[in-house]
């Protein structure tokens, strides 16, 4: 029994939640397509796929023209989802992205799967560590990054039913603990109270949000009070949460599975210089490539798990006046 | 073929769109008159005979759609569709001005009427035109049809293989690509820098029709739209042989006239080579 199961959360990969949102959606609305790029079972467009099978349509491994035709779906008044592995979505095919859809302002969602270092044994080429940079900077572009599957879920069906325009989603392979249920909030745009505490905020996305609740009990025993933010939605970012984060304890630490340069820390950086300047740290992969092994080992050798977290809120709390 | 009467009718709209490529990039300063001369007869062919479009409403749900993938050639189609009425003739002259609706590539989110998708960033065009036709072919089971144009070094991009081979594999019969083969680019000669040829048995390798004209003839455009559209099963490939810069004598099958506006005496000169009096290059210009 792992950390997570021990503290009682049910594991699941996030991208199930995408795949699930996907069969759902295609229920009511008719207009849904899915495009894929040979990856449809690892992405869960399968889901989708095989109650759908005459509105999902196989790009090939060509994903600069999967984004083209989603683009032309689009056009033609469909709302059409683009899913394949990050690295390929937002780096093979950013151009297309940033031209076609985002230019041209085209009702395209991207689902991003194997996003982080956790995507594990298959190893850097197919572990997305940029997609938070690449995406967040693109104008129109609406930028999630659930915690878990339930949130993906919810993600999903946001991007389809109250956004008209391109939102990439991004989600990761490994299973990670399921932190939310149905019942739990989820307003694009409105970053989530996970915890309330006085000492430091943690901002966190994706399977990090977990690993920051792991993190804050640790921190608790030292007697150190954190605050959780899940900040699904890096764009449009939730400025307002961030300054009364900011305020109210005065310190600020950014967890997320991405290179540390331009990611969620970045965007959260760049609100806190501007409103409230306070000592900030940054929890991320440090300007290298991931490497093959297992999930959780990984996370620890980059300095991405809940005692990796608790000690940079540590070293945080010192420049903390 | 056409009758006397259109083929008369069409060679003025094409002198006149050739005209107003002048007259547009001179008072923009800069541009590409080179390739959108390449297409302008071929423009007044489809948007005059061949395209189901009602430019009274641009939005029109049965309209086929036009994609220019090629999308530096723009002055060619901002004057084609001020030609077929989309938009006030006066506002070509505002073409990369601030603020102008005529952006210096295609801008869906400018408004500007007729302008289906922002292109600019080659090889982009017929993805989308893939995505359409399979939009209309596979969900809406409506005969909408989708016309790409292309330019010949445009096909050099990686992505537009993709996109021939993904037409083929979904059998867009209601695709037209459209490749204006001027054989020219910035460069030089399109087989010198990179060569795409054969373009006939590569299109028919990918499941495509190829059809072959002279794309300054306009009976022979004229068929070879006709023949295009005859074609079931598998999508057409249109390859035009053009002539960069044709209509103007200095610019004809010069690489430097890709993405230069002429200069006064050389606007003047190109108003002269159309047919047109020199005061017209000036006209309406406030």
């Amino acid at each position: 029994m792992n950390i997570y199961e021990e503290h009682g959360w049910k594991m699941e990969p996030s991208r199930n939640g995408f795949g699930r949102a996907l069969a759902d959606l295609a229920e009511r609305h008719p207009e849904l397509v899915v495009i894929g790029a040979d990856l449809t079972e690892s992405t869960r467009a399968s889901y989708f796929s095989e109650k759908f099978p005459d509105r999902f349509f196989n790009a090939g491994i060509a994903e600069q023209n999967g984004v083209g035709m989603a683009a032309g779906f689009a056009l033609a008044g469909k709302i059409a989802v683009f899913s394949t592995y990050g690295v390929f979505a937002a780096g093979r095919a950013y151009d297309q992205i940033r031209t076609t859809v985002c230019y041209s302002n085209l009702n395209v969602k991207i689902g991003g799967a194997h996003g982080g270092i956790s995507v594990g044994p298959d190893g850097a080429t197919h572990q997305a560590l940029e997609e938070i940079a690449a995406m967040r900077v693109l104008p129109r572009m609406t930028l999630l990054v659930p915690a878990d599957a339930e949130e993906t879920y919810k993600a999903t069906v946001a991007a389809i039913e109250e956004i008209e325009g391109p939102v990439y989603i991004r989600f990761g392979r490994a299973p990670v603990p399921t932190i939310t249920d149905k019942d739990t909030p989820f307003e694009v745009g409105r970053a989530r109270l996970v915890k309330d505490g006085k000492d430091l905020t943690i901002i966190a996305c994706g399977a990090m949000v977990a690993e920051s609740i792991l993190a804050a009990e640790i921190l608790e025993k030292d007697g150190i009070s954190a605050q959780i933010l899940d900040l699904h939605t890096i764009k449009p970012i939730d400025e307002d949460a961030i300054v009364k984060a900011a305020q109210e304890t005065g310190a600020i630490l950014t967890v997320e599975e991405h290179q540390i340069h331009g990611g969620m820390g970045s965007a959260v950086a760049e609100v806190v210089v501007r409103t409230n300047p306070v000592p900030m740290e940054f929890v991320g992969v440090q300007d290298r490539f991931g490497e093959s092994g297992q999930p959780e080992e990984l996370l620890r050798a980059f300095g991405l798990d809940y005692q990796s977290i608790a000690q940079k809120a540590k070293k945080l709390l010192k420049r903390k006046k | 073929m056409l009758d006397e009467k259109t083929r008369e009718r069409f060679s003025e709209i094409a002198r006149r769109i050739r005209f107003d490529i002048i007259k547009m990039t001179y008072h923009a300063g800069s541009g590409h008159p080179g390739g959108s001369l390449s297409i302008a007869d071929i423009l007044t062919v489809l948007y005059f005979k061949y395209l189901r479009h009602k430019p009274e409403n641009p939005n029109w749900e049965e309209r086929d759609i036009v994609i220019l993938s090629k999308g530096h050639a723009c002055p060619a189609l901002y004057a084609v569709l001020a030609e077929a009425g989309y938009y006030p003739r006066e506002e070509m002259w505002t073409l990369r001005k601030f603020g102008s609706r005529l952006q210096g590539h295609p801008a869906k989110d400018k408004g500007l009427p007729g302008i289906e998708v922002s292109t600019g960033s080659l090889g982009q065009g017929l993805s989308i035109a893939v995505g359409a036709a399979m939009a209309f072919k596979y969900m809406d089971n409506s005969d909408r049809r989708v016309y790409a144009i292309l330019g010949d070094g445009e096909m050099q991009e990686g992505q537009i293989w993709e996109a021939i081979m993904a037409a083929g594999h979904y059998h867009l019969d209601n695709l037209v690509a459209i490749v204006d083969n001027n054989n020219l680019q910035i460069d030089g000669f399109v087989p010198d820098v990179m060569n795409i040829h054969p373009l006939p048995d590569k299109f028919r390798s990918f499941n495509w029709e190829p059809i072959e004209a002279d794309g300054h003839d306009l009976d022979a455009i004229d068929d070879a739209f006709a023949k295009a559209l005859e074609i079931r099963g598998k999508p057409a490939a249109l390859i035009f042989h053009t002539i960069k810069g044709r209509g103007v004598s200095y610019m004809e099958n010069e690489a430097q006239w890709h993405g230069k506006a002429p200069n006064r005496e050389l606007a003047l000169r190109a108003v002269q080579d159309l047919g047109f009096p020199a005061e017209a290059l000036d006209r309406d210009i406030v």
